[in-house]
């Protein structure tokens, strides 16, 4: 008897645990998700209806879309938008480029001083942002290239830590292969692209993907080295808007705004979730 | 062998170019920077050699300002977003239904963009026409306020920012805490139950000690990405920080580089330089404590 109630004792306090956990992960999935929803819901309710709120409405009876035409017909958004999406793409196609031929010539090849300079680089991955910006905006100045992609993109090709990360996936791949390839007269070249990247292909998507994010999101340097708006990335169109805005402060269209550039990455996030968990897990910089 | 060797060289060449013009070549120009005087980036010439600009910045008031909102940014942030990614995946990994779901909702900030929703912040703490803001709102609900969050007093601001600052950086915090604590082995809490360890102790005697070495990845690398912080502020407050108050060292390197105040590359590497002193100290501490307690 007495352990039927033990037990009974101990499943009661087992629920009570399990709802106390369950509140407390839901509340934070509430104060993850708020920002979202009212994003979204701000973006639907019109001018009016929103700066006649005595109280702020949770729902919205009349949703709109007129601030999605707004924000794009007063702002060059879509602009902005193509600016980006050439900036993310020609930057993630260079930078996988090089650092693919340079995790392969670490990986695979020989040559004098490789570790010597292999550890160089690694130690290059704790030099700040902050401290070589100041030289770039300089050089990037003295080369004319203000206002211009190639000045945006160049500074942003180099992640050694993406060189660390392909070296280790291409050495993990056994030399039988390398060697079978090399009998067959296979040039390096051939190899890499025939051989290698096939197998390593999880990884190079995901360094891809990580880049794809950090240059959706950069600001500080497209910051720096445009002040012409045909030039603005989505940060700092996002920015413009909020200090001189449309004119007047109008909070829907912003949020619409707001919403056309955060809908990409989060589509993004939701097809190759897996994948960017994992890869940020393994080397993820911001945080 | 020659040949192989030229070959390689070839394989590396674009990465190194790169790496010695826009990394190496700049790392040691921003302290040749920081100890020319009197710069004058128009006629690219100095007037001598000297610690002029470090005297400089470390007596500018917005300096001041700024490296006071960094430090109460860094020590309020930092351990509190680390608890608090610790009681959310500790709450994560006892789960299994829905796990998948909130560990997907936790990581969304992660792949936002800092300024996009950083505006979306600013709405919820700022007045409207005829009301004073979503939060203001639920704020009173418990009789307090209504306060000024943006244009307001200066305690309210920072209180913003650092709800904003760990909000952004819980994401990377809970997921590589889950992966820590998954990877736990199960048979150390299985023998722990067998002698009849409570939680509690179990959970400071096993699972703390065992997920050390993580903890202090986390914290070294939060003061790292903490101390940087800048664009979270930008989002709140504008652009014009050093008005706002709510300048960060970051923020006030780009302003002493560009912008409305700008013009002084040899102040801001003198601001650069000591921003990586400051990192590199509170680094160094943070591996030097680790090295005591961690239990590796």
């Amino acid at each position: 008897m007495e352990y039927h109630e033990l037990y009974a004792k101990e499943k009661r306090h087992q629920k009570i645990i399990n709802f106390l956990k369950y509140a407390f992960l839901t509340f934070w999935a509430l104060v993850v998700l708020f920002p979202f929803y009212w994003m979204i819901l701000s973006s639907l309710k019109s001018y009016s209806a929103y700066n006649s709120e005595y109280i702020p409405q949770f729902i919205t009876l009349e949703p709109t879309l007129e601030n999605y035409a707004y924000a794009l017909n007063e702002v060059p958004l879509a602009d902005y938008f193509v600016n980006t999406l050439i900036f993310t793409l020609l930057t993630t196609i260079i930078m996988l480029i090089v650092t693919i031929l340079a995790a392969y010539a670490f990986a695979r090849l020989n040559f004098k001083g490789k570790n010597l300079l292999f550890t160089a680089c690694l130690a290059l991955m704790m030099i700040p942002n902050e401290l070589v910006i100041i030289t770039n905006f300089v050089t990037i100045t003295d080369w004319n290239m203000r206002n211009t992609f190639l000045g945006l993109i160049l500074p942003s090709v180099t992640s050694v830590f993406y060189i660390y990360l392909l070296k280790e996936n291409f050495a993990a791949v056994p030399d039988e292969l390398y060697y079978a390839a090399k009998v067959d007269g296979t040039s390096d070249l051939k190899y890499l692209f025939k051989v290698l990247l096939p197998i390593c292909k999880p990884t190079v998507i995901t360094v891809a993907i990580l880049k794809i994010i950090e240059c959706w999101n950069s600001y500080v340097w497209p910051r720096l080295i445009t002040d012409d708006e045909n030039y603005f990335l989505v940060s700092n169109g996002i920015q413009a808007i909020r200090e001189s805005g449309f004119g007047r402060e109008n909070i829907p269209a912003m949020m619409a705004a707001v919403v056309m550039i955060s809908l990409p990455l989060i589509i993004l996030f939701l097809l190759f979730r897996k994948k960017i968990m994992a890869g940020v897990s393994r080397g993820g910089l911001k945080g | 062998m020659e040949k192989r060797n030229n070959k390689a060289w070839l394989y590396l060449l674009p990465a190194l170019a790169f790496l010695v013009v826009f990394l190496v070549y700049p790392l040691i120009d921003v302290f040749v920077y920081s100890l020319e005087e009197g710069y004058n980036s128009a006629s690219q010439s100095y007037y001598g050699i000297g610690l002029y600009n470090f005297s400089y910045v470390l007596h500018d008031p917005y300096f001041i300002q700024a490296l006071k909102n960094t430090f109460i940014l860094v020590f309020i942030t930092v351990p509190l977003s680390t608890i608090l990614a610790l009681l959310i995946s500790l709450a994560l990994s006892s789960i299994k239904k829905l796990k998948e779901a909130f560990e997907t909702i936790y990581f969304l900030p992660y792949v936002t963009n800092t300024l996009a929703v950083g505006l979306v912040f600013m709405i919820l703490f700022k007045p409207t026409a005829y009301s004073n803001g979503l939060i203001n709102m639920l704020l009173s609900l418990f009789g307090m306020g209504p306060i000024d969050f943006i244009d307001g007093p200066y305690w309210a601001k920072m209180l913003v920012l650092c709800i904003y600052t760990i909000w952004v950086v819980l994401p990377f915090k809970i997921l590589v805490l889950t992966g820590a604590l998954a990877s736990v082995n199960r048979e150390y809490y299985d023998a722990a139950r067998v002698d009849g360890t409570g939680k509690i102790r179990t959970f400071f005697k096993i699972t703390l000690p065992l997920i050390s070495p993580i903890l202090f990845y986390l914290v070294i690398t939060g003061f790292i990405g903490a101390f940087k912080a800048y664009s979270d502020a930008v989002a709140l407050f504008g652009t014009n920080l050093n008005v706002a108050e709510m300048n960060t060292l970051v923020g006030y390197i780009y302003d002493m580089l560009y912008g409305a105040s700008g013009g002084y590359p040899s102040y801001a590497s003198a601001a650069a330089v000591i921003l990586f002193a400051i990192v590199l100290t509170i680094t160094c501490i943070n591996l030097l404590i680790s090295r005591k307690h961690v239990h590796y």
